[in-house]
């Protein structure tokens, strides 16, 4: 366990009582309120109490020998996200298919989720998932997931020549000036481990899903509120500046440090729209 | 031989006057809002328009003339449909791609008679067969709401309909077939209770458009009201809705469809698919006297006789048995029981749930692919969610998963072959 979660912060797997679970009171309230016709058949007043208790503790008994015990937490509700995204948001490095949730800024995660929502973002699990969520509740699960620490697993590389490594190296921390394509760095922070409230970290991302992103900005199948500055820049990059740039960044060590850089510490190169600029940005 | 002439051009005139009618038929001058009966000063009224924003709400307008991410009621999208894409239309007040110039003449010929402004057929997408019952004081109400909105510059998307689909006029044998005009007539052997939810079933509400069968032509006949049915091109279905032995909401009181409708949940069962929207955007903003009237009115419905099933040729046991193991491996015990109960006001039971048991096992099989959060709703803002296991299980797990909880405790509802889930696995999610 990492950041502060109770005993019932984890989910339970067995059909046990758990001391904390207020699912549990809501399924004895229900009991209680069933129980209460039990007694209007009985006149006498000691019999009723009789019968209720025996009623309530029977009932009680044999429902909690087969409903089972629900945590009221977060995670216990946000199934259909840690399915897939793992309980602390941890994701699948090994296949780089579902991607990373944790610690990236809670802004951010949001921003996600109502992309998703508004067609912005294409995929339609995610779509249908968390189409009716209300602003409030996203901006609770994604300072769930924004809050979780959890290591980073390594995933595979592809086999990239030297030459392409260090292309990538370049555009990550320098850009390609004359094709006016800003340095990763120059928004997602100089150790690139993101800049709050809505810039994610791009360091310890498999490289698959780096290559995805930004194949899928320049398909339209990834986009945000405009102006869309990682679309511009997504579509300066040449198809083989989209490999070298994965590989540089899913090649390259964690800082020690992976917790994303206080706001404003960066001044982003162009206009963009989850950073708060209007316009097209073009 | 001068009757023979007279004969010949009579039949001339006629059959130039059908073509005519063909083409041109329908057509009609629209009034405009100045030279309308109702004054401005009526559709300004805040009443009225509290009044057709609530109306509008029951109906669900939003519900179809909302793009993914869009502006409300501005359009923008498609309807699919088994004949094609129906562009679905602008209703905000934008003089150009709107309702801006429609008079409220225009509107009620459109809702009630399914005729466009110019007097043109409309395609029953637009639920007129429904909307028709709807009254003058209510229809009124929404079109001030909907004048009242912000206008929106959107203009429709390009119908893409297949011939002969895409020729208006082939719509004049179907409203023959199923169209009906006329204003909801109470029942006087009924209580106003049960006049109200059928004006709301039948009516705005239009829970046929989902709840019946529809015919190859895309038509409900009269004797399939609210039987429930397959949602063509969504791939759900839609329950039948009678509480009657036989019907699919058997065994739900009148409380447990108003919980439904409200907060999304039930001790009975819980909204997904397309009900969950139904429920987010319409019917939990529906007063409680509404919805003890749509229940009263759904707890009257006749129960249907059903066909006797023909036993299967399949044997089913080795497939439930494997199905049982997966409800235990896969942790689906861990939140809908032993008993297939389900928690009390968390997850819903699957026993005797008629969105496990319905006829096609479209909606338990899409649900175990799909997974997702309970309706969201003011009664309910922090929902629990259900894991999607499209990732986790094979076809032929959830088949198997899907037979056993089709088949056990209460339910007695026949398999889901692994062919099933291979093709509800493709359905597109809208």
């Amino acid at each position: 366990m990492t950041s502060g979660f109770d005993e019932c912060g984890m989910l339970s797997r067995s059909a046990s009582l758990a001391p904390c679970a207020s699912g549990h009171r809501v399924a004895r309230a229900y009991n209680r309120r069933m129980n209460t016709n039990t007694r209007l058949h009985h006149a006498k007043p000691f019999g009723a109490a009789v019968l209720l208790v025996v009623a309530i503790l029977f009932s009680t008994a044999s429902r909690a020998a087969d409903a089972p015990s629900i945590p009221d937490t977060l995670q216990q509700r946000i199934m259909a996200c840690t399915t897939c995204h793992g309980v602390h948001g941890e994701g699948t490095p090994g296949s780089g298919y579902f991607p990373r949730l944790a610690g990236k800024p809670a802004a951010y995660l949001a921003r996600q989720m109502q992309d998703f929502q508004n067609g912005l973002r294409k995929y339609a699990p995610m779509e249908y998932t968390v189409r009716q969520l209300s602003p409030a509740y996203m901006q609770e699960i994604a300072e769930y997931f924004a809050a979780q620490q959890v290591p980073y697993g390594r995933s595979p590389l592809p086999p990239v020549s030297a030459a392409t490594l260090q292309r990538g190296e370049q555009l990550v921390s320098k850009g390609d000036p004359a094709r006016q394509i800003p340095a990763c760095a120059s928004c997602h922070g100089s150790q690139l481990i993101g800049v709050q409230p809505s810039t994610p970290g791009l360091v310890g991302l498999p490289y698959d899903y780096l290559s995805a992103q930004l194949g899928s900005w320049r398909t339209h199948t990834r986009g945000t509120v405009a102006p869309d500055c990682m679309a511009v820049v997504a579509n300066r990059l040449s198809a083989s500046d989209i490999t070298a740039v994965a590989a540089a960044l899913a090649s390259r060590q964690l800082p020690a440090d992976t917790h994303a850089q206080a706001a404003g510490s960066v001044t982003p190169p162009l206009p963009c729209g989850v950073l708060g600029a209007t316009g097209d940005g073009t | 031989m001068k009757w023979l002439l007279r004969l010949l051009l009579l039949i001339v005139v006629l059959v130039a006057l059908l073509l005519g009618w063909l083409f041109f038929g329908g057509a009609h001058q629209p009034t405009s809002p100045a030279m309308s009966k109702v004054t401005a000063a009526t559709l300004h009224d805040p009443a009225l328009i509290a009044r057709g924003e609530y109306l509008a709400a029951v109906g669900d307008c939003a519900g179809c003339h909302t793009a993914q991410g869009g502006a409300a009621f501005a359009g923008g999208r498609s309807l699919a449909t088994p004949f094609g894409n129906i562009p679905v239309p602008n209703i905000t007040p934008d003089r150009e791609t709107g309702l801006g110039n429609w008079s409220f003449e225009d509107f009620w010929q459109a809702l009630h008679g399914g005729k466009g402004r110019h007097g043109e057929w409309l395609y029953p997408a637009f639920s007129y067969t429904s909307y028709t019952k709807v009254t003058h004081d209510d229809a009124l109400a929404m079109f001030a709401y909907l004048q009242s909105l912000p206008s929106v510059h959107l203009p429709p998307t390009t119908p893409t309909l297949e011939f002969p689909y895409s020729v208006r006029n082939s719509l004049v044998a179907w409203r023959a077939l199923y169209f009906k005009e006329g204003v909801y007539k109470p029942d006087q052997n009924q209580s106003a209770q049960w006049n109200r939810g059928a004006y709301l079933v039948q009516g705005l509400g239009h829970c046929n458009e989902c709840h019946a069968a529809r015919d190859s032509l895309g038509g409900m006949p009269q004797d399939m009201h609210l039987t429930g049915g397959q949602i063509p091109q969504q791939n759900w279905y839609a329950p039948d809705l009678s509480t009657r032995q036989n019907g699919g909401l058997q065994g739900w009181n009148e409380q447990d469809i108003v919980d439904l409708l409200k907060t999304g949940q039930s001790p009975k069962g819980t909204a997904f698919g397309p009900m969950a929207d139904v429920v987010a955007t319409s019917t939990q903003h529906m007063t409680n006297d509404d919805l003890h009237a749509v229940a009263t009115y759904l707890g009257s419905l006749p129960a249907r006789t059903l066909a006797p099933e023909e036993p299967s040729p399949f044997n089913a046991k080795a497939l439930v048995q494997q199905g049982e193991k997966i409800y235990t491996q896969q942790h689906c015990v861990d939140c809908h029981g032993k008993d297939g109960n389900g928690v009390a006001g968390i997850y819903p039971p699957l026993n005797g749930n008629s969105s496990v048991t319905e006829p096609s096992g479209i909606n338990a099989t899409r649900a175990v692919l799909l997974g997702g959060f309970a309706p969201l709703t003011a009664a309910n803002p922090r929902p629990y969610s259900m894991p999607p296991f499209a990732q986790q299980l094979n076809d032929a797990d959830v088949a198997a998963v899907v037979s056993y909880i089709r088949d056990s405790w209460a339910n007695k509802a026949p398999v889901v072959l692994e062919r099933d889930v291979s093709k509800y696995r493709q359905t597109p999610i809208d």
